[in-house]
Protein backbone atom coordinates (compact mmCIF):
# COMPACT_ATOMS: atom_id res chain seq x y z
CA UNK A 1 0.00 0.00 0.00
CA UNK A 2 1.14 3.38 -1.07
CA UNK A 3 0.46 6.07 1.37
CA UNK A 4 -1.22 8.94 -0.76
CA UNK A 5 -0.11 12.41 -0.78
CA UNK A 6 -2.48 14.93 0.42
CA UNK A 7 -1.33 18.28 -1.20
CA UNK A 8 -2.54 20.95 1.52
CA UNK A 9 -4.20 24.04 0.37
CA UNK A 10 -5.15 21.72 -3.15
CA UNK A 11 -8.66 21.56 -2.06
CA UNK A 12 -10.83 18.58 -2.30
CA UNK A 13 -11.40 16.68 -5.31
CA UNK A 14 -14.53 15.05 -7.08
CA UNK A 15 -13.19 11.92 -8.66
CA UNK A 16 -10.34 9.71 -7.56
CA UNK A 17 -8.94 7.31 -9.70
CA UNK A 18 -6.99 4.48 -8.31
CA UNK A 19 -3.35 4.85 -10.55
CA UNK A 20 -2.90 6.52 -13.70
CA UNK A 21 -3.64 4.34 -17.11
CA UNK A 22 -6.81 3.27 -15.34
CA UNK A 23 -10.15 4.18 -17.65
CA UNK A 24 -11.95 4.96 -15.02
CA UNK A 25 -12.71 7.35 -11.57
CA UNK A 26 -14.62 7.27 -9.05
CA UNK A 27 -17.02 10.18 -7.78
CA UNK A 28 -16.70 10.89 -4.48
CA UNK A 29 -19.36 12.94 -4.11
CA UNK A 30 -22.32 13.88 -6.48
CA UNK A 31 -21.32 15.46 -9.69
CA UNK A 32 -23.08 17.64 -12.07
CA UNK A 33 -22.15 18.19 -15.65
CA UNK A 34 -19.27 20.61 -15.89
CA UNK A 35 -15.49 20.63 -14.96
CA UNK A 36 -14.79 18.98 -12.01
CA UNK A 37 -11.52 18.13 -10.19
CA UNK A 38 -9.44 14.56 -10.17
CA UNK A 39 -6.68 12.93 -8.22
CA UNK A 40 -4.74 9.94 -8.69
CA UNK A 41 -4.76 7.66 -5.40
CA UNK A 42 -1.49 5.98 -5.76
CA UNK A 43 0.84 9.71 -6.38
CA UNK A 44 -1.88 12.41 -5.04
CA UNK A 45 -1.45 13.68 -8.80
CA UNK A 46 -3.90 16.19 -9.92
CA UNK A 47 -5.76 16.79 -12.67
CA UNK A 48 -8.81 17.87 -14.37
CA UNK A 49 -11.96 15.97 -16.09
CA UNK A 50 -14.83 17.18 -18.11
CA UNK A 51 -18.31 15.65 -16.68
CA UNK A 52 -20.70 15.18 -19.50
CA UNK A 53 -23.37 12.82 -17.21
CA UNK A 54 -24.25 13.00 -13.79
CA UNK A 55 -22.23 10.92 -11.85
CA UNK A 56 -23.59 10.01 -8.14
CA UNK A 57 -21.15 9.59 -5.17
CA UNK A 58 -19.49 6.02 -5.88
CA UNK A 59 -20.09 5.85 -9.52
CA UNK A 60 -17.74 5.30 -12.41
CA UNK A 61 -16.83 8.19 -15.06
CA UNK A 62 -14.86 7.20 -18.10
CA UNK A 63 -11.98 9.17 -18.21
CA UNK A 64 -11.06 8.19 -22.14
CA UNK A 65 -13.14 7.67 -25.08
CA UNK A 66 -14.09 3.44 -25.28
CA UNK A 67 -14.84 1.51 -28.31
CA UNK A 68 -17.81 -1.20 -27.76
CA UNK A 69 -16.30 -4.88 -26.22
CA UNK A 70 -13.29 -2.66 -24.42
CA UNK A 71 -11.38 -3.79 -21.78
CA UNK A 72 -11.78 -1.50 -19.09
CA UNK A 73 -8.90 -1.10 -16.35
CA UNK A 74 -9.42 -0.31 -12.82
CA UNK A 75 -6.72 -0.56 -10.29
CA UNK A 76 -4.81 -1.23 -13.84
CA UNK A 77 -6.48 -4.23 -13.86
CA UNK A 78 -9.84 -5.19 -16.41
CA UNK A 79 -12.86 -4.77 -14.42
CA UNK A 80 -15.05 -5.53 -17.39
CA UNK A 81 -16.12 -5.17 -20.99
CA UNK A 82 -18.05 -2.32 -22.28
CA UNK A 83 -21.10 -2.70 -24.07
CA UNK A 84 -21.57 0.08 -26.22
CA UNK A 85 -19.51 2.88 -26.72
CA UNK A 86 -18.57 4.83 -24.14
CA UNK A 87 -16.90 8.66 -23.75
CA UNK A 88 -15.04 10.56 -21.75
CA UNK A 89 -16.94 12.08 -18.99
CA UNK A 90 -19.82 9.60 -19.44
CA UNK A 91 -21.24 7.71 -16.22
CA UNK A 92 -20.13 3.86 -16.63
CA UNK A 93 -22.29 1.46 -14.90
CA UNK A 94 -23.83 -1.90 -15.54
CA UNK A 95 -25.69 -0.05 -18.56
CA UNK A 96 -22.59 0.52 -20.81
CA UNK A 97 -20.33 -2.17 -18.78
CA UNK A 98 -20.20 -6.13 -18.16
CA UNK A 99 -17.89 -8.71 -16.76
CA UNK A 100 -15.80 -10.62 -18.56
CA UNK A 101 -16.24 -13.92 -16.38
CA UNK A 102 -19.43 -14.30 -15.38
CA UNK A 103 -20.16 -15.61 -18.99
CA UNK A 104 -24.19 -15.73 -17.63
CA UNK A 105 -24.60 -12.52 -16.17
CA UNK A 106 -24.97 -10.32 -19.44
CA UNK B 1 1.26 5.36 17.87
CA UNK B 2 1.50 4.42 21.24
CA UNK B 3 0.46 0.68 21.40
CA UNK B 4 -2.11 0.03 24.37
CA UNK B 5 -1.79 -2.72 26.80
CA UNK B 6 -4.28 -5.79 25.20
CA UNK B 7 -6.10 -8.15 27.69
CA UNK B 8 -8.15 -11.24 27.17
CA UNK B 9 -9.33 -14.49 28.47
CA UNK B 10 -7.08 -17.16 28.68
CA UNK B 11 -9.12 -20.38 28.27
CA UNK B 12 -7.78 -24.01 29.21
CA UNK B 13 -6.52 -25.16 25.86
CA UNK B 14 -4.16 -22.07 25.74
CA UNK B 15 -5.87 -19.45 23.47
CA UNK B 16 -7.03 -16.60 24.17
CA UNK B 17 -10.71 -15.09 23.54
CA UNK B 18 -11.42 -11.10 24.09
CA UNK B 19 -15.06 -12.09 25.25
CA UNK B 20 -17.05 -14.25 27.80
CA UNK B 21 -20.19 -15.81 26.85
CA UNK B 22 -21.85 -18.35 28.10
CA UNK B 23 -23.77 -20.04 25.09
CA UNK B 24 -26.89 -22.22 24.93
CA UNK B 25 -25.94 -23.99 21.68
CA UNK B 26 -28.89 -25.81 20.07
CA UNK B 27 -27.99 -28.65 18.19
CA UNK B 28 -31.19 -28.76 16.07
CA UNK B 29 -34.21 -26.29 14.97
CA UNK B 30 -36.29 -28.53 17.27
CA UNK B 31 -34.34 -27.36 20.72
CA UNK B 32 -34.35 -23.47 19.47
CA UNK B 33 -37.40 -22.90 21.61
CA UNK B 34 -36.17 -24.59 24.97
CA UNK B 35 -32.70 -22.91 24.07
CA UNK B 36 -34.15 -19.72 23.79
CA UNK B 37 -36.50 -19.89 27.23
CA UNK B 38 -33.22 -21.41 29.38
CA UNK B 39 -31.09 -17.74 27.85
CA UNK B 40 -34.56 -15.76 28.50
CA UNK B 41 -34.25 -17.57 32.57
CA UNK B 42 -30.82 -16.51 32.48
CA UNK B 43 -30.03 -13.26 31.54
CA UNK B 44 -25.96 -13.04 30.80
CA UNK B 45 -26.37 -16.37 28.59
CA UNK B 46 -26.37 -16.46 25.44
CA UNK B 47 -28.67 -18.89 22.84
CA UNK B 48 -27.79 -19.57 19.38
CA UNK B 49 -30.86 -20.69 17.39
CA UNK B 50 -30.30 -21.80 14.02
CA UNK B 51 -32.62 -23.69 11.38
CA UNK B 52 -30.82 -27.06 11.37
CA UNK B 53 -29.28 -30.08 12.45
CA UNK B 54 -31.61 -33.24 11.23
CA UNK B 55 -31.13 -34.94 8.19
CA UNK B 56 -27.71 -33.70 7.39
CA UNK B 57 -25.11 -36.72 6.01
CA UNK B 58 -21.82 -36.54 4.72
CA UNK B 59 -19.80 -34.00 4.01
CA UNK B 60 -22.80 -31.23 4.78
CA UNK B 61 -23.40 -33.14 7.94
CA UNK B 62 -19.36 -33.21 8.76
CA UNK B 63 -19.13 -28.82 8.43
CA UNK B 64 -22.40 -28.77 10.52
CA UNK B 65 -20.38 -30.45 13.39
CA UNK B 66 -17.47 -28.92 12.42
CA UNK B 67 -19.35 -25.42 12.77
CA UNK B 68 -20.75 -25.98 15.80
CA UNK B 69 -18.19 -27.66 17.77
CA UNK B 70 -15.83 -24.51 16.93
CA UNK B 71 -18.26 -22.19 18.16
CA UNK B 72 -18.60 -23.52 21.31
CA UNK B 73 -15.55 -24.25 21.60
CA UNK B 74 -14.17 -20.22 20.44
CA UNK B 75 -11.51 -18.77 23.10
CA UNK B 76 -14.51 -16.02 23.48
CA UNK B 77 -17.17 -18.60 24.85
CA UNK B 78 -16.10 -19.50 28.41
CA UNK B 79 -18.64 -22.24 28.65
CA UNK B 80 -21.15 -24.06 26.66
CA UNK B 81 -24.66 -25.64 27.47
CA UNK B 82 -25.51 -27.88 24.62
CA UNK B 83 -29.30 -29.07 24.04
CA UNK B 84 -30.62 -31.36 21.36
CA UNK B 85 -33.64 -33.03 20.58
CA UNK B 86 -31.75 -36.51 21.16
CA UNK B 87 -28.37 -37.74 22.98
CA UNK B 88 -26.68 -39.25 20.35
CA UNK B 89 -25.67 -35.65 18.41
CA UNK B 90 -25.83 -33.54 21.42
CA UNK B 91 -22.89 -35.71 22.86
CA UNK B 92 -21.13 -36.03 19.87
CA UNK B 93 -20.80 -31.57 20.12
CA UNK B 94 -20.56 -31.63 23.69
CA UNK B 95 -17.67 -33.74 23.38
CA UNK B 96 -16.09 -31.84 20.92
CA UNK B 97 -16.33 -28.90 22.88
CA UNK B 98 -14.89 -30.32 26.18
CA UNK B 99 -11.91 -31.03 24.46
CA UNK B 100 -11.08 -27.69 24.82
CA UNK B 101 -11.19 -28.42 28.42
CA UNK B 102 -13.85 -25.73 28.93
CA UNK B 103 -17.11 -26.42 31.11
CA UNK B 104 -19.67 -27.80 28.95
CA UNK B 105 -23.10 -29.55 29.63
CA UNK B 106 -25.63 -31.06 27.76
CA UNK B 107 -29.55 -32.29 27.55
CA UNK B 108 -31.56 -33.94 25.22
CA UNK B 109 -35.21 -33.48 25.04
CA UNK B 110 -37.02 -36.79 24.01
CA UNK B 111 -37.74 -38.80 27.14
CA UNK B 112 -37.66 -35.28 29.27
CA UNK B 113 -39.24 -32.59 27.28
CA UNK B 114 -38.83 -29.14 27.02
CA UNK B 115 -40.03 -27.90 30.92
CA UNK B 116 -38.10 -30.53 32.23
CA UNK B 117 -34.70 -29.61 30.15
CA UNK B 118 -35.77 -25.96 30.65
CA UNK B 119 -35.53 -26.40 34.87
CA UNK B 120 -32.04 -28.49 34.54
CA UNK B 121 -30.57 -26.29 31.57
CA UNK B 122 -31.30 -23.31 33.28
CA UNK B 123 -30.19 -24.52 36.69
CA UNK B 124 -26.94 -25.36 35.21
CA UNK B 125 -25.88 -22.72 33.29
CA UNK B 126 -26.92 -20.08 35.98
CA UNK B 127 -23.74 -21.94 37.38
CA UNK B 128 -21.55 -21.66 34.13
CA UNK B 129 -22.37 -18.07 34.03
CA UNK B 130 -21.77 -17.64 38.13
CA UNK B 131 -18.46 -19.21 37.15
CA UNK B 132 -17.55 -17.65 34.45
CA UNK B 133 -18.27 -13.87 36.09
CA UNK B 134 -15.60 -15.09 38.05
CA UNK B 135 -12.69 -15.18 35.18
CA UNK B 136 -10.31 -11.91 34.92
CA UNK B 137 -8.64 -10.49 31.70
CA UNK B 138 -5.04 -11.26 31.89
CA UNK B 139 -2.48 -9.40 29.37
CA UNK B 140 -2.69 -11.43 25.83
CA UNK B 141 -0.10 -10.64 22.97
CA UNK B 142 -1.48 -9.28 19.92
CA UNK B 143 -0.29 -12.10 17.80
CA UNK B 144 -2.17 -14.84 19.59
CA UNK B 145 -5.12 -12.93 18.69
CA UNK B 146 -6.66 -15.13 15.81
CA UNK B 147 -8.54 -12.18 13.37
CA UNK B 148 -10.99 -12.51 10.44
CA UNK B 149 -11.36 -9.98 7.57
CA UNK B 150 -14.20 -10.05 5.37
CA UNK B 151 -16.42 -7.01 3.59
CA UNK B 152 -20.36 -6.50 2.87
CA UNK B 153 -22.27 -4.19 1.08
CA UNK B 154 -19.52 -3.00 -0.85
CA UNK B 155 -19.50 -0.05 -2.85
CA UNK B 156 -16.59 1.85 -4.76
CA UNK B 157 -15.43 3.83 -1.58
CA UNK B 158 -14.18 -0.23 -0.18
CA UNK B 159 -11.95 -0.45 -2.66
CA UNK B 160 -10.53 4.00 -2.38
CA UNK B 161 -11.13 3.81 1.74
CA UNK B 162 -12.39 1.14 4.40
CA UNK B 163 -10.49 -1.57 2.25
CA UNK B 164 -6.79 -0.24 2.29
CA UNK B 165 -7.64 1.05 5.84
CA UNK B 166 -8.01 -2.78 7.06
CA UNK B 167 -5.15 -3.66 5.14
CA UNK B 168 -3.52 -1.53 7.24
CA UNK B 169 -4.39 -3.38 10.35
CA UNK B 170 -3.77 -6.81 8.78
CA UNK B 171 -0.27 -5.76 7.84
CA UNK B 172 -0.04 -5.25 11.13
CA UNK B 173 -1.23 -7.53 12.91
CA UNK B 174 0.67 -10.18 10.82
CA UNK B 175 3.90 -8.39 11.72
CA UNK B 176 3.18 -8.45 15.30
CA UNK B 177 3.23 -12.62 14.85
CA UNK B 178 -0.83 -12.71 13.95
CA UNK B 179 -2.75 -14.97 12.36
CA UNK B 180 -5.63 -13.62 9.46
CA UNK B 181 -8.39 -15.04 7.76
CA UNK B 182 -9.62 -13.88 4.30
CA UNK B 183 -11.82 -15.52 2.01
CA UNK B 184 -15.07 -14.89 -0.23
CA UNK B 185 -14.22 -17.33 -2.81
CA UNK B 186 -16.15 -15.91 -5.46
CA UNK B 187 -15.41 -12.77 -4.73
CA UNK B 188 -11.80 -12.95 -5.98
CA UNK B 189 -13.27 -13.42 -9.83
CA UNK B 190 -11.63 -11.26 -12.18
CA UNK B 191 -8.52 -10.69 -9.29
CA UNK B 192 -7.44 -14.78 -8.11
CA UNK B 193 -4.34 -14.56 -10.22
CA UNK B 194 -3.27 -11.55 -7.49
CA UNK B 195 -4.27 -13.78 -4.45
CA UNK B 196 -2.37 -17.05 -6.58
CA UNK B 197 0.59 -15.00 -7.06
CA UNK B 198 1.11 -14.47 -2.99
CA UNK B 199 0.89 -17.60 -2.00
CA UNK B 200 3.84 -18.46 -0.18
CA UNK B 201 4.42 -21.94 -1.85
CA UNK B 202 3.17 -24.23 -4.94
CA UNK B 203 1.42 -26.42 -2.57
CA UNK B 204 -0.80 -23.33 -1.18
CA UNK B 205 -1.34 -21.96 -4.65
CA UNK B 206 -2.58 -25.52 -5.66
CA UNK B 207 -4.93 -25.58 -2.72
CA UNK B 208 -6.22 -22.39 -3.55
CA UNK B 209 -6.35 -22.46 -7.29
CA UNK B 210 -8.54 -25.86 -6.65
CA UNK B 211 -10.63 -24.29 -3.84
CA UNK B 212 -11.29 -20.89 -6.27
CA UNK B 213 -11.80 -23.57 -9.65
CA UNK B 214 -14.26 -26.00 -7.90
CA UNK B 215 -16.52 -23.03 -6.65
CA UNK B 216 -16.47 -20.78 -9.59
CA UNK B 217 -17.35 -24.17 -11.62
CA UNK B 218 -20.09 -24.44 -9.80
CA UNK B 219 -21.10 -20.43 -10.22
CA UNK B 220 -21.01 -21.41 -13.68
CA UNK B 221 -22.45 -24.65 -13.86
CA UNK B 222 -25.89 -23.00 -12.88
CA UNK B 223 -26.20 -21.21 -16.00
CA UNK B 224 -27.24 -18.31 -13.82
CA UNK B 225 -27.08 -14.34 -14.17
CA UNK B 226 -25.85 -13.36 -10.90
CA UNK B 227 -26.22 -9.86 -11.62
CA UNK B 228 -27.88 -8.83 -9.09
CA UNK B 229 -26.49 -11.63 -6.72
CA UNK B 230 -22.79 -11.33 -7.34
CA UNK B 231 -22.42 -8.33 -7.50
CA UNK B 232 -25.33 -7.48 -4.81
CA UNK B 233 -28.16 -4.96 -5.88
CA UNK B 234 -26.52 -3.09 -2.91
CA UNK B 235 -22.89 -3.04 -4.78
CA UNK B 236 -24.67 -2.26 -7.65
CA UNK B 237 -26.44 0.54 -5.92
CA UNK B 238 -23.31 2.09 -4.64
CA UNK B 239 -21.73 2.25 -8.10
CA UNK B 240 -20.17 -1.46 -8.33
CA UNK B 241 -20.61 -2.94 -11.93
CA UNK B 242 -19.21 -6.15 -12.22
CA UNK B 243 -17.78 -9.09 -10.51
CA UNK B 244 -13.93 -7.90 -10.83
CA UNK B 245 -14.26 -4.97 -9.88
CA UNK B 246 -15.76 -5.93 -6.73
CA UNK B 247 -13.14 -8.69 -6.63
CA UNK B 248 -10.31 -5.94 -6.92
CA UNK B 249 -11.85 -4.16 -4.73
CA UNK B 250 -12.15 -6.64 -2.10
CA UNK B 251 -8.56 -7.97 -2.48
CA UNK B 252 -7.43 -4.26 -1.34
CA UNK B 253 -8.18 -5.54 2.58
CA UNK B 254 -5.40 -8.28 2.04
CA UNK B 255 -2.56 -6.17 2.76
CA UNK B 256 0.86 -7.05 1.02
CA UNK B 257 1.89 -10.28 2.92
CA UNK B 258 2.36 -13.68 1.49
CA UNK B 259 -0.73 -16.36 1.57
CA UNK B 260 0.62 -19.02 4.00
CA UNK B 261 -2.32 -21.71 3.56
CA UNK B 262 -5.37 -22.28 1.97
CA UNK B 263 -8.14 -23.70 4.42
CA UNK B 264 -11.41 -25.88 4.02
CA UNK B 265 -14.32 -24.31 5.29
CA UNK B 266 -14.05 -23.52 9.38
CA UNK B 267 -10.56 -25.19 9.27
CA UNK B 268 -8.73 -23.71 12.17
CA UNK B 269 -5.46 -22.45 10.89
CA UNK B 270 -2.12 -24.00 11.82
CA UNK B 271 0.08 -21.43 10.13
CA UNK B 272 0.75 -17.97 11.29
CA UNK B 273 0.38 -15.40 8.69
CA UNK B 274 -2.45 -14.52 5.68
CA UNK B 275 -4.46 -17.72 5.47
CA UNK B 276 -7.50 -18.36 2.52
CA UNK B 277 -10.50 -20.03 3.41
CA UNK B 278 -13.20 -21.19 1.14
CA UNK B 279 -16.19 -20.04 1.99
CA UNK B 280 -19.37 -18.24 0.45
CA UNK B 281 -19.34 -14.50 0.14
CA UNK B 282 -22.32 -14.16 2.39
CA UNK B 283 -21.65 -12.27 5.94
CA UNK B 284 -22.93 -14.26 8.21
CA UNK B 285 -22.20 -16.92 6.59
CA UNK B 286 -18.29 -16.27 6.68
CA UNK B 287 -18.23 -15.02 10.34
CA UNK B 288 -19.94 -18.17 11.29
CA UNK B 289 -16.72 -20.25 9.84
CA UNK B 290 -14.24 -17.89 11.04
CA UNK B 291 -15.76 -17.78 14.53
CA UNK B 292 -15.66 -21.70 14.26
CA UNK B 293 -12.34 -21.86 13.07
CA UNK B 294 -11.50 -19.82 16.21
CA UNK B 295 -11.30 -16.11 15.25
CA UNK B 296 -11.93 -13.83 17.94
CA UNK B 297 -12.22 -10.44 16.36
CA UNK B 298 -13.41 -9.85 12.66
CA UNK B 299 -12.50 -6.29 10.53
CA UNK B 300 -15.62 -5.70 8.35
CA UNK B 301 -15.27 -2.51 6.02
CA UNK B 302 -18.43 -1.58 3.99
CA UNK B 303 -19.90 0.77 1.41
CA UNK B 304 -23.73 1.08 1.54
CA UNK B 305 -23.62 -0.23 4.95
CA UNK B 306 -24.17 -3.72 5.96
CA UNK B 307 -25.20 -3.90 9.47
CA UNK B 308 -24.31 -7.91 10.83
CA UNK B 309 -22.41 -8.80 13.77
CA UNK B 310 -22.45 -12.43 15.03
CA UNK B 311 -22.98 -14.28 18.40
CA UNK B 312 -19.65 -14.61 19.98
CA UNK B 313 -17.08 -12.81 17.40
CA UNK B 314 -17.42 -9.28 17.57
CA UNK B 315 -17.45 -7.37 14.44
CA UNK B 316 -15.75 -3.63 14.23
CA UNK B 317 -17.69 -2.14 11.15
CA UNK B 318 -15.26 0.58 9.07
CA UNK B 319 -16.56 2.87 6.27
CA UNK B 320 -15.17 5.36 4.08
CA UNK B 321 -18.74 6.37 3.00
CA UNK B 322 -19.91 9.19 3.46
CA UNK B 323 -23.64 9.47 3.05
CA UNK B 324 -23.81 5.71 4.80
CA UNK B 325 -21.52 7.79 7.93
CA UNK B 326 -24.42 10.52 7.33
CA UNK B 327 -27.55 7.87 7.35
CA UNK B 328 -26.55 5.10 9.76
CA UNK B 329 -23.84 6.08 12.04
CA UNK B 330 -25.01 3.94 14.42
CA UNK B 331 -23.67 0.89 12.62
CA UNK B 332 -20.18 2.73 12.22
CA UNK B 333 -17.26 2.10 14.61
CA UNK B 334 -14.61 3.59 12.57
CA UNK B 335 -15.08 6.33 9.94
CA UNK B 336 -11.88 6.74 7.52
CA UNK B 337 -14.38 8.96 4.84
CA UNK B 338 -11.13 11.70 5.46
CA UNK B 339 -8.99 9.37 2.47
CA UNK B 340 -11.62 10.10 -0.06
CA UNK B 341 -11.36 14.11 0.88
CA UNK B 342 -7.74 13.34 1.11
CA UNK B 343 -7.49 14.91 4.14
CA UNK B 344 -5.24 12.08 5.45
CA UNK B 345 -3.56 9.03 4.39
CA UNK B 346 -3.89 5.17 4.91
CA UNK B 347 -1.22 4.83 7.75
CA UNK B 348 -3.47 7.59 9.58
CA UNK B 349 -6.46 5.87 8.76
CA UNK B 350 -4.68 2.28 9.99
CA UNK B 351 -3.91 4.67 13.14
CA UNK B 352 -7.58 5.06 13.70
CA UNK B 353 -8.46 1.72 13.09
CA UNK B 354 -6.08 0.41 15.23
CA UNK B 355 -7.50 2.22 18.37
CA UNK B 356 -10.83 1.10 17.62
CA UNK B 357 -9.41 -2.52 17.02
CA UNK B 358 -7.37 -2.43 20.25
CA UNK B 359 -9.86 -1.17 22.38
CA UNK B 360 -12.56 -3.73 21.22
CA UNK B 361 -9.89 -6.41 22.40
CA UNK B 362 -9.89 -4.53 25.66
CA UNK B 363 -13.68 -5.01 26.13
CA UNK B 364 -15.26 -2.43 24.58
CA UNK B 365 -18.43 -3.02 22.58
CA UNK B 366 -19.09 -3.09 18.86
CA UNK B 367 -21.72 -1.28 17.08
CA UNK B 368 -23.37 -4.79 16.39
CA UNK B 369 -22.78 -6.02 19.49
CA UNK B 370 -24.72 -3.03 21.39
CA UNK B 371 -27.04 -3.23 18.33
CA UNK B 372 -27.72 -6.94 19.06
CA UNK B 373 -27.02 -8.07 16.07
CA UNK B 374 -25.99 -11.92 16.27
CA UNK B 375 -26.36 -13.40 12.91
CA UNK B 376 -25.21 -17.24 12.94
CA UNK B 377 -25.72 -18.73 9.32
CA UNK B 378 -24.82 -22.48 8.80
CA UNK B 379 -22.84 -23.15 5.82
CA UNK B 380 -24.82 -26.17 3.97
CA UNK B 381 -22.74 -28.30 1.23
CA UNK B 382 -25.94 -29.81 -0.28
CA UNK B 383 -29.58 -30.44 0.61
CA UNK B 384 -30.40 -32.70 3.96
CA UNK B 385 -31.41 -36.65 3.36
Amino acid sequence: MTEPAPAAGQGEVDFLAHRRGDDVAVAVRDTAPGAARAAYLDSGDRFGIEVRTPVPLGHKIALRDLAERENVLEYGVPIGLTRAPVAAGELVHTHNLRSARWRSSV
Amino acid sequence: MAQQRLTGYRRPDGRAGIRNHVVILPVDDLSNAVAESVARAIPGTLAIPHPYGRLQFGADLGLFFQTMIGTGANPNVAAAVVIGIEPAWTERIADGIAETGKPVAQFSIERHGDLRVLELAARRAGQLLQDASELARVPVDRGELLMSIKCGESDTTSGLGANPATAQAVDRHIAAGGTVIFGETTELTGGEHLIAQRCATGEVRKKFQAFFDNYFAMVERTGANLLGSQPTQGNIRGGLSTIEEKALGNIQKTGTVPVVDALAPAERPTRAGLNFMDTSCAAAEFITLTAAAGAVVHLFPTGQGNVVGHPVEPVIKITANPLTLATMSEHIDVDVSGLLRLEYGLATAGDRLQDVLDRTINGRLTCAEVLGHREFALTRLHPSA
